[in-house]
């Protein structure tokens, strides 16, 4: 668990971070989204001690990191860099044991540690004795992942990690990172100035603007109830597919028809609407049977689908 | 040159076991100086990449310190670190300061921030930081550095020899004063090619990737250290007292070879410059020294010149050599230049010299006020009537004699006067001599006979101890071969001379080169 209490940075006259406070409750995801300059990167390296506040507090697990030494401290928490920032003299293998080495590790248990990683992170084997200069952006992106992860600290502290990259490998590294097994333990803060990647991937996301936390909230409630003008438009350009990813089957119960029909494959109701029209149209099927929390059953067509989310839609603006 | 002509390849052979020892010298000296310059600059660069604010001054400091003189800072450092191996290491780790220093300084500041700031967020302490990130990345900076250093060691150990440490210096200087060619060569080769090496070898390591660099730099202190070995420190002295030659003393059969073969002598010898024997002669550092008897430092630094009882140091009487071309344009020139012959004796020389070197007098005042006094000085005319080209060496007792000839000549001719002083040695003003470059300078009998002319030994024995016959030999050599002529001598014999401390040769009881001999014996 992470706690900010009212953490403030000033370098020289630019007031970077202006009383910022939350919570992060354990094994939760909580993205740090802003536009650049708002103060993002400078709010995550407080929480390791990379830079040390002004004012306020932070709370690790209930310790304030003020009392643990700075060294002994990060070597706890997992940091994925906003520049990768992996060493140019070392190997691939002998970046990802960095961690390990400190905290002596023997040599047998970096090794099946770092295979077991650069497999979950697709990385080839090859790499392992190459320099981290003829890696690709992509590649050595999960080579600074891996090097945060080999330890499985339980907090992790990501900045942009997938910055670097176009928006196709961005997507599918994206997908495989929330597929990571791993990660689902972890109480994990993530910087990122893309909403979609937010959406994504956050269990809950902290606003900022200027320095200052705008809102805190769960995806869905910062799409529909923004507290204020900055929120709402910052997520109106791309709201459509906001939603479509937000509202998920479970949601639209409710406005779906009723009947079921088909035996057969099922899929859960916490598919998000985006996802079921992917389905939809990819697999060539022309309905999508779901089985809901209550085990109740109902088969829907693409049509069916859109009309119900509009319903809901509607219902979340009269609310 | 005569039958002493030798093949270069001849003389490396011959003197192979000088030439190894000197190499290796050369080696030790460069490399003790580069690894105390290492031990200091790599720590003064972490520093200052730490603290900038300290940055300016130490490199400033740094910077001004190498563009002291090399001769200069040896000899500053004679009072203080004696003459030898430790001042020259000293003198040489001064000069390699700099460049390490600076490149580890800009090489760790030019790291990656990123770079720095990720090993500070994997949780890396200070040290870890500093060992396993800055130093690796700075690396080729560094070595880039520890290239420079190195090479301008090579080429300032050459000095070494000044104060005795030894080093290629040795052949190189004592070649120069010994118009000896080869011998200048079988300094200069070894000295020029070690650079070239040293300098390719470290480029090969600063240009190796990461991988290899790595283990490459464990070798490399091991190199540095052995190398550095290489450099004995002068041990385990032969005898009481301890001589200083300087490296033309040492090579002449009219120095240390003659006191050898003719006296016997064995004493602990090291080799120096003349611009620092006397100090350290006084400082103790040395009992006898291999002097010039009409130096002015004689008096200031109270020392004793030891009777030349049998007789090998020819004598060195000075008087101007010109060329005939010159006295035939210029036909006031010979009556004019010899206006001063005779007039100055031993004591008197010794005495101008006193005034200029230690009593830093110009030496244009100290030759008025002795013109005047001898009722020699006219102010000048201001003739144009043609230019008289005064030559002379590079050191005091010439300077004055220049001044003393320049001022005969504006007051009593019609002729304009251009000096070129300083030039750097026998052979170079000779050579500007003949060259019709200078119209004439100063020479003395002695260098005249055994330096210029290099008759063979048997002559030059014959020769060495009579002024006349020298004086008439070196006259008409001179006129047969070069068509140059040697004016009426001007009195005094500047010859060699070995000389003590006045204390210690009281004390010793030593009063003669024999006396010298004798007392080694014995102790
Ligand atoms: N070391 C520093 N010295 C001075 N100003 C700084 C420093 N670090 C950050 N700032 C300033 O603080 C503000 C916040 O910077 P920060 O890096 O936290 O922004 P960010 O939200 O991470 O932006 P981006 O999305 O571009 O990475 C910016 O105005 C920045 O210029
Ligand atoms: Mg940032």
């Amino acid at each position: 668990m992470i706690e900010l209490k009212g953490i403030s940075k000033n370098f020289g006259d630019t007031r970077a971070v202006k009383q910022v406070s939350f919570k992060v409750s354990e094994k939760e995801t909580l993205v740090l989204l802003g536009t650049s300059g708002c103060g993002k990167t400078t709010t995550l390296k407080m929480i390791n001690r990379l830079i040390e506040p002004d004012e306020g507090q932070v709370l690790i697990n209930g310790e304030n990191v003020i009392d643990q030494d700075p060294d002994m401290l990060r070597k706890g928490i997992g940091y994925v860099m906003q520049n990768i920032g992996l060493f140019p003299h070392y190997t691939i293998a002998e970046n990802i044991a960095l961690v390990p080495k400190l905290l002596k590790w023997d040599k047998e248990k970096i090794k099946s540690r770092t295979e077991e990683l650069i497999q979950k992170l697709h990385l080839p084997e090859s790499t392992l004795t190459m320099f981290p200069h003829e890696l690709s952006g992509g590649q050595q992106q999960r080579v600074g992942l891996a090097r945060a992860l080999v330890t499985d600290p339980s907090v992790l502290l990501m900045d942009e990690p997938f910055g670097a990259l176009d928006n196709v490998t961005r997507a599918s590294i994206q997908k495989e990172f929330k597929a990571l097994e791993e990660l689902k333990r972890k109480t994990i803060v993530m910087v990122t100035h893309d909403v979609q990647e937010a959406f994504e991937l956050a269990d809950r996301i902290c606003l900022m603007d200027k320095g200052e936390v705008v809102q805190i909230g769960t995806p869905k409630e910062l799409l529909y109830k923004p507290v204020n003008d900055f929120a709402r438009n910052f997520l109106a350009s791309q709201r459509l597919a906001l939603e479509f990813k937000v509202v998920v089957i479970q949601d639209i119960w409710a406005y779906l028809p009723k009947e079921s029909l088909k035996d057969g494959d099922s899929h859960s109701a916490d598919l998000s609407v985006w996802e079921a029209m992917e389905l939809l149209r990819n697999n060539n099927h022309s309905d999508l049977r779901i089985t809901c929390s209550n085990q109740e059953n109902k088969t829907i067509n693409f049509e069916q689908l859109t009309k119900g989310f509009n319903q809901f839609q509607n219902a979340q603006v009269h609310e | 040159m005569n039958e002493q002509q030798q093949t270069l390849w001849q003389f490396m052979a011959g003197q192979s076991d000088k030439l190894l020892s000197q190499t290796l010298q050369h080696v030790g000296l460069t490399f003790i100086s580069l690894l105390f310059a290492i031990a200091i600059g790599l720590p003064l660069g972490i520093l200052i990449a730490r603290k900038r604010k300290l940055s300016g001054t130490v490199l400033g400091i740094a910077g001004v310190l190498q563009t002291v003189p090399s001769i200069a800072l040896l000899g500053f450092m004679i009072p203080v670190l004696g003459i030898g191996a430790k001042p020259a290491i000293v003198a040489l780790l001064i000069y390699a300061l700099l460049p390490i220093i600076r490149n580890t300084y800009t090489g760790i500041i030019g790291i990656d921030q990123h770079v720095k700031e990720a090993a500070r967020a994997m949780g890396m302490s200070k040290s870890q930081i500093l060992l396993k990130v800055e130093l690796p990345l700075a690396m080729p900076v560094i070595l880039a550095g520890i290239r420079t250093a190195t090479v301008i060691n090579v080429g300032v150990a050459t000095l070494a020899s000044f104060i005795a440490a030894g080093g290629l210096g040795e052949f190189i200087f004592g070649g120069i004063s010994l118009n000896n060619t080869n011998m200048i060569l079988a300094g200069a080769i070894p000295a020029a090619l070690l650079a070239i090496i040293l300098d390719a070898l470290l480029s090969l390591i600063q240009k190796m990737d990461f991988k290899k660099l790595r283990k490459a730099l464990y070798v490399f202190p091991v190199v540095i250290l052995i190398l550095g070995g290489f450099y004995a420190l002068p041990t385990a002295y032969g005898s009481t007292l301890t001589a200083g030659f300087t490296p033309e003393f040492m090579g002449r059969q009219d120095g240390d070879l003659g006191l050898k073969s003719t006296y016997g002598l064995k004493i602990h010898t090291i080799v120096i410059s003349d611009a620092v024997m006397y100090k350290a002669a006084f400082a103790k550092e040395l009992d006898v020294i291999s002097g010039y008897s009409t130096d002015g430092r004689l008096k200031a630094f109270d020392l004793k010149i030891l009777d030349d009882d049998k007789h090998i140091f020819p004598p060195y009487y000075a008087a101007p050599i010109v060329r005939e071309d010159a006295l035939n344009k210029f036909p006031e020139l010979e009556k004019t230049l010899n206006l001063l012959a005779g007039k100055i004796t031993d004591s008197i020389m010794t005495d101008l010299n006193y005034k200029t070197d230690y009593l830093h007098q110009q030496p244009e005042r100290v030759a008025k006020d002795f013109l005047i006094s001898n009722g020699l000085y006219k102010a000048a005319k201001n003739g144009h009537n043609g230019t008289v080209r005064i030559g002379s060496k590079i050191f005091g007792e010439q300077y004055i004699l220049a001044e003393m000839y320049s001022m005969l000549i504006k007051g009593n001719t019609d002729y304009d006067v251009a000096t070129k002083t300083g030039l750097g040695g026998t052979k170079i003003c000779f050579d500007a001599l003949t060259n019709d470059q200078i119209d004439f300078y100063p020479e003395y009998t002695g260098t005249g006979l055994l330096v210029l002319l290099q008759p063979n030994l048997k002559i030059a024995k014959e020769m060495a101890h009579d002024k006349e016959k020298t004086y008439n030999y070196v006259s008409t050599e001179f006129e047969k071969k070069f068509k140059i002529k040697w004016l009426k001598p001007i009195g005094f014999n500047n010859s060699y001379a070995l000389m003590m401390r006045q204390k210690q040769s009281k004390e010793l009881n030593v009063n003669s080169i024999s006396d010298l001999k004798n007392y080694l014996d014995k102790n």
